[in-house]
C-alpha cells in the first residue's frame, strides 16, 4: 500500500502539443488514503495531466515526485511499477480478449512474465472481481460487455497490482445512478485500504458525495486546491468557470401549435403504445432506468431501429420513418448516446465533422464550398464554446467534452425540425452545459421540437417542462415538471407510478 | 452450459469444418477414391507453401496490420540466393536457407520500420516494399528461369516421409518439407496462446493505444511480427523452388490474394485482434480442396476461380457479419 504521507507531487508541470499549451504549469499533491477530485472546464487539461502522471505523455517541463523521490523520465511501465493505475475515459480495455485476460494482463506485464498462464489469470480475475463485488463470466470477450461492466473490468485490472494510486477519468459518464452508487462504495472501500484516489468529474453533486479534497484547473493552470468543505457551490462554480453561472429553470409559455404528435408507437421488445404531444416551446424529456425503453424511442424516431406500428405527425404532416434517410429527409436530428463510436470521425477535421450531416448545403456546381464550411464551423466553435484552435484541427485532438459539443453543433447545423438528444451534456462542464441549454431553449421557442433523453435528473428538471417516464417499455407517466424537485422525481422514478 | 455448447458449435472454425465436410461428402459421392490416403497426401503437398505464408499473414493480420509484400520478398530472397549459390558453387542447403532467411528478415525489418516508426499504413508500406523487391529482382537479377538447382538442395525434394501406393499402382509420396509448415504451426500455436509476446500481438490488434498504455512495447512487437513474416517469406520462397525444382523470379507473384483469403475465411478478422492457427489451417485446407478437387465434381477449371472467389466473398462476409452482430447484440 501507499507508504509515504504524500504519494504524488507535481511541481509546475507543463505540457505543450506543438503550439497548443495544454498544461501551463500545474502543481498537485495527492496524499495516501484520500479521494482527490480534479475539476475544470472542458479542455483545461485534466486528461492531459493524468496522461503525464501515467507516463503516456512526457511532460515538456516540470518535476514529478513519487513517494518523495524525484522521477526524471516516467514511462507507462515505470508508472505502473510504482503503483499508479489509471482508468481512462474509454477504459482502454481490449475488446478482443476475455474478461480474465484483460484483468490479468497488467499484472503479467508488470511482473515481466514471458508466459501466459491461463489458469492463474482466471484465478486472479475471479479474486479481483470478488474484492469489488462484480459478477462476470471470466471467459466472455469484453466486446460483449456493457459499459458499466467494462469499467468493472478496468477497475479489477487496476487493483490486482497493489495499486497505490488509482486515477479515474470521468468514471461515471456512462453509468446509471445505481451503478454510480456501486462505484462509490468500491472507491471508498479502496480508500479505506489506504489507496490514494484521483477522480475527474464534471458533476458537482457526485463530487460533493465522494471527494475529500479538490483541485480545480483552468486553462492549464491550477486555480484552487482545498478540502471539499471549503468549497460551497457558488465558489466551486466561480473557480471552475471564472464567472457565475445562472441556475435558471426553463418553463416556457403555453402555445397551442403541435410540433410532434406520437400515437401508439410500438416496437416489440423495446416499447409499447407510446403516446405524447410536443407543442411549440416544449422541451420534452424522456427518462427511465436503463432498459426501460427510453433510448429505443430515440432510435425509433431517427430510424435506427424503426417502430413497427403507430403514427408520427411532424408539423401537422403524418410521416413514416423506416430508415435514417427518412428521418433526415424530414429534418430529424439525433445526438446519439455513444458518441465515441456513433457520432464522430476522430481522424477527420472538426470542420468535416461539423458539416457531415448537412454537407448537401455546401455543394456548389464547382464542388464543395470549403470557405463557407470553415466559416460555419468556426461560428459554431464560438457559439458552443468549444476550445479548439482552428476548424481544421483533428477531431482526436479535442478534449472529451469539446468533442461532445461539436456533435451537438453538427446536428444544430442541419437546422432540424426535431432534434432528439440522448444524454446531450455527458462530460460537458457546468458552464458550457448552461450555454448548450440556452441554445436548446431558444430553438424550442422558435418552434423546433426538442427532446432530451437522459437519466440526469437535475438536467431534466432544469430543462424540460414536460417529462415522460418510461418503465419496462411502457410510459408510466407524463408529467409537467412545474416546480418539482429532484428528490420528488427520483421518488417517482423508483416507485411503481 | 447449453449456451456454451451452442457457442462452440457456431464458431468460425466449426463453420469452416462444416463446409469442408460437406464438400468432402459431395466429392466423395461422385468419386469415392477421393476419401483416401492419396488425397491426404496431394492436399498436404498443395497446402505446404500456402500454409507457410498463411501462418505469417495470420499473425500480421491479428496484430492489426497486413502484409502484401511476402510474394515479392519470397521471390527476391529465393532468386538471389539461387543465383548466388550457383555462381559460387555452394551446395549446402543450410547455407541457402540461412541466406534466404536473412534477406527475408531484412525486408521484414524494412516493412516494420515503415509501419512502426514512420507510421505508414501497413497496406501502403508493404505494397511499396513489394514493388521495390519485385522491381529489384527484375532489374538486377534478370528474368531467366533457372532449373539447374544445386544437387544437394534438389535432393531435398526427394526426401519423403510417407509413401503410399494405391491399387492402380500409382505412388503418392509426402515430402519431408512438410515439416517446415508443421513446425511453424506448432510454434505459432504455442507463441500465440501461451506467451506474453503472443498475447501482445492480439492486444495491439485489439486496441493499439490500450496496449501501449498497458505497457506493451508496441514497436518491438510490430518489428517481431513483420520480421518473422519476412523471414518465413524467404524460407517459403526457397522451399517452393526446391519443390518445383526450378527457380523463376515471378513464380509466386499474385499469390497474396489467395493467402489472405485463406486466412480470413479461417475466421481471422481483417480488422485485427481475432484469429487462430486452427482456423487458418482450415481456411487453407478449404481453398486447397476447392482448387484441386472441384474438377472431380465436373466443374470446369475456369469455373474454379469463380468458386474460389465466391468462397472468399461468402467466407469473409460471414466473419464480418458475425462481428457486426456481436457489436449490435445486447451487452451483458
Ligand atoms: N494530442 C493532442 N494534440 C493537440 N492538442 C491536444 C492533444 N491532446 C489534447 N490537446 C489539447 O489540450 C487541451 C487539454 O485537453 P484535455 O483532454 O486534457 O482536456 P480535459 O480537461 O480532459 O477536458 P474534458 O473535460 O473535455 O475531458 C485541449 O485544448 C486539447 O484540445
Ligand atoms: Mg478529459
Amino acid at each position: 500500500m501507499c507508504m509515504a504521507d504524500t504519494f504524488l507531487k507535481l511541481d509546475h508541470v507543463k505540457k505543450y502539443f506543438g503550439g497548443v499549451k495544454a498544461l501551463k504549469g500545474v502543481s498537485l499533491e495527492v496524499k495516501c488514503g484520500e479521494i482527490h477530485c480534479l475539476a475544470g472546464e472542458n479542455g483545461c487539461g485534466k486528461s492531459t495531466l493524468i496522461k503525464v502522471i501515467s507516463g503516456a505523455h512526457n511532460a515538456t517541463e516540470g518535476e514529478i515526485y513519487i513517494e518523495g523521490k524525484r522521477i526524471d523520465k516516467l514511462t507507462p511501465i515505470d508508472s505502473i511499477r510504482m503503483g499508479i493505475q489509471v482508468i481512462y475515459q474509454d477504459f482502454a480495455v481490449f475488446p478482443n480478449l476475455s474478461v480474465a485476460e484483460n484483468i490479468a494482463m497488467n499484472h503479467a506485464l508488470m511482473t515481466g512474465a514471458k508466459k501466459m498462464k491461463w489458469k492463474e489469470a482466471r484465478e486472479l480475475a475471479l479474486h479481483a472481481m470478488e474484492q469489488i463485488g462484480a459478477h462476470m463470466d471470466p471467459d466472455i470477450l469484453v466486446e460483449r460487455l456493457s459499459v458499466a461492466n467494462k469499467q468493472m473490468v478496468a477497475i479489477c485490472r487496476a487493483i490486482i497490482n497493489d495499486a497505490k494510486l488509482l486515477i479515474l477519468d470521468e468514471p461515471t459518464t456512462a453509468l446509471t445512478a445505481n451503478e454510480v452508487e456501486k462505484l462509490n462504495i468500491i472507491i471508498r472501500n479502496l480508500k479505506e485500504k489506504g489507496m490514494a484516489i484521483v477522480i475527474v468529474n464534471h458533476k458537482l453533486d457526485e463530487i460533493y458525495r465522494i471527494a475529500d479534497r479538490l483541485t480545480i484547473l483552468r486553462n492549464g493552470e491550477n486555480v484552487a486546491t482545498g478540502m471539499i468543505e471549503e468549497f460551497d457551490r457558488a465558489r466551486f462554480v466561480k473557480c471552475l468557470t471564472g464567472h457565475e453561472v445562472a441556475d435558471d429553470i426553463y418553463r416556457p409559455e403555453y402555445f397551442e401549435e403541435e410540433i410532434v404528435k406520437v400515437e401508439n408507437l410500438t416496437k416489440k421488445g423495446a416499447f409499447e403504445n407510446v403516446n405524447f404531444t410536443l407543442r411549440k416551446g416544449d422541451v420534452l424529456g424522456i427518462t427511465g432506468l436503463l432498459g426501460s425503453g427510453r433510448g429505443e424511442i430515440g432510435d425509433a424516431l431517427f430510424g435506427l431501429a424503426p417502430a413497427e406500428t403507430g403514427t408520427i405527425t411532424l408539423n401537422g404532416k403524418k410521416i413514416e420513418i423506416r430508415s435514417v434517410q427518412d428521418a433526415m429527409k424530414y429534418k430529424i436530428g439525433y445526438v446519439p448516446e455513444d458518441r465515441l463510436t456513433q457520432g464522430l470521425f476522430m481522424d477527420r477535421s472538426i470542420c468535416q465533422n461539423t458539416v457531415a450531416a448537412s454537407i448537401g448545403r455546401y455543394m456548389e456546381k464547382t464542388g464543395l464550398d470549403h470557405k463557407k464550411m470553415k466559416e460555419v464551423t468556426w461560428q459554431w466553435i464560438k457559439t458552443i464554446g468549444c476550445a479548439a484552435s482552428s476548424s481544421e484541427a483533428m477531431m482526436r485532438t479535442l478534449s472529451g467534452g469539446n468533442a461532445q459539443k461539436m456533435v451537438i453543433a453538427k446536428w444544430l447545423n442541419t437546422e432540424p425540425s426535431l432534434l432528439i438528444l440522448n444524454g446531450p451534456t455527458v462530460g460537458v462542464d457546468v458552464g458550457s452545459k448552461a450555454d448548450i441549454h440556452t441554445i436548446l431553449h431558444e430553438l424550442a421557442k422558435k418552434g423546433i421540437g426538442i427532446m432530451i433523453i437522459s437519466d440526469d435528473l437535475n438536467e431534466l428538471i432544469h430543462n424540460c417542462n414536460k417529462l415522460i417516464i418510461m418503465k419496462n417499455g411502457q410510459t408510466s407517466g407524463i408529467i409537467e415538471t412545474g416546480d418539482m424537485s429532484e428528490a420528488e422525481l427520483t421518488g417517482l422514478l423508483n416507485s411503481g407510478m | 452450459m447449453n449456451k456454451k455448447v451452442k457457442q462452440i458449435l457456431t464458431t468460425n472454425e466449426i463453420i469452416v469444418v462444416y463446409i469442408i465436410i460437406a464438400l468432402c461428402i459431395l466429392i466423395g459421392i461422385v468419386n469415392p477414391v477421393f476419401l483416401g490416403m492419396s488425397t491426404a497426401i496431394t492436399l498436404s503437398r498443395a497446402m505446404l507453401i500456402t500454409l507457410i505464408f498463411a501462418i505469417c499473414e495470420m499473425v500480421v493480420i491479428i496484430s492489426g496490420g497486413i502484409d502484401v509484400s511476402f510474394p515479392a520478398v519470397a521471390c527476391i530472397a529465393m532468386y538471389s540466393t539461387i543465383r548466388f549459390v550457383i555462381a559460387f558453387g555452394i551446395e549446402s542447403p543450410i547455407f541457402a536457407y540461412g541466406m534466404v532467411a536473412l534477406i527475408g528478415l531484412a525486408f521484414g525489418a524494412l516493412n516494420a520500420y515503415l509501419i512502426a516508426k514512420i507510421k505508414l499504413p501497413p497496406l501502403i508500406a508493404t505494397l511499396g516494399v513489394s514493388s521495390v523487391a519485385n522491381g529489384a529482382t527484375l532489374a538486377f537479377l534478370g528474368t531467366k528461369e533457372i532449373s539447374n538447382i544445386p544437387e544437394k538442395m534438389d535432393a531435398l525434394s526427394k526426401v519423403f516421409l510417407i509413401s503410399y501406393t494405391n491399387s492402380q499402382g500409382i505412388t503418392y509420396q509426402l515430402t519431408a518439407l512438410i515439416l517446415i509448415p508443421v513446425s511453424m504451426i506448432i510454434v505459432a500455436y504455442y507463441v500465440l496462446k501461451y506467451t506474453m509476446l503472443g498475447r501482445g500481438i492480439y492486444a495491439i490488434g485489439g486496441d493499439k493505444n490500450a496496449a501501449r498504455i498497458a505497457g506493451f512495447n508496441v514497436t518491438r512487437i510490430q518489428f517481431i511480427v513483420y520480421m518473422s513474416s519476412g523471414l518465413f517469406a524467404g524460407i517459403g520462397g526457397l522451399t517452393y523452388t526446391i519443390l518445383m525444382r526450378q527457380a523463376s523470379p515471378q513464380s509466386l507473384m499474385g499469390s497474396e490474394m489467395m493467402v489472405i483469403a485463406a486466412v480470413v475465411v479461417g475466421g481471422t478478422r481483417i480488422t485485427g485482434g481475432h484469429g487462430t492457427v486452427i482456423g487458418t489451417i482450415l481456411g487453407v485446407l478449404l481453398i486447397a480442396i476447392v482448387q484441386n478437387n472441384l474438377i472431380m465434381l465436373g466443374i470446369p477449371t475456369h469455373f474454379q476461380t469463380f468458386v474460389v472467389g465466391l468462397i472468399i466473398v461468402i467466407g469473409t462476409s460471414i466473419t464480418s457479419l458475425r462481428a457486426k452482430k456481436i457489436a449490435n447484440s445486447a451487452k451483458v
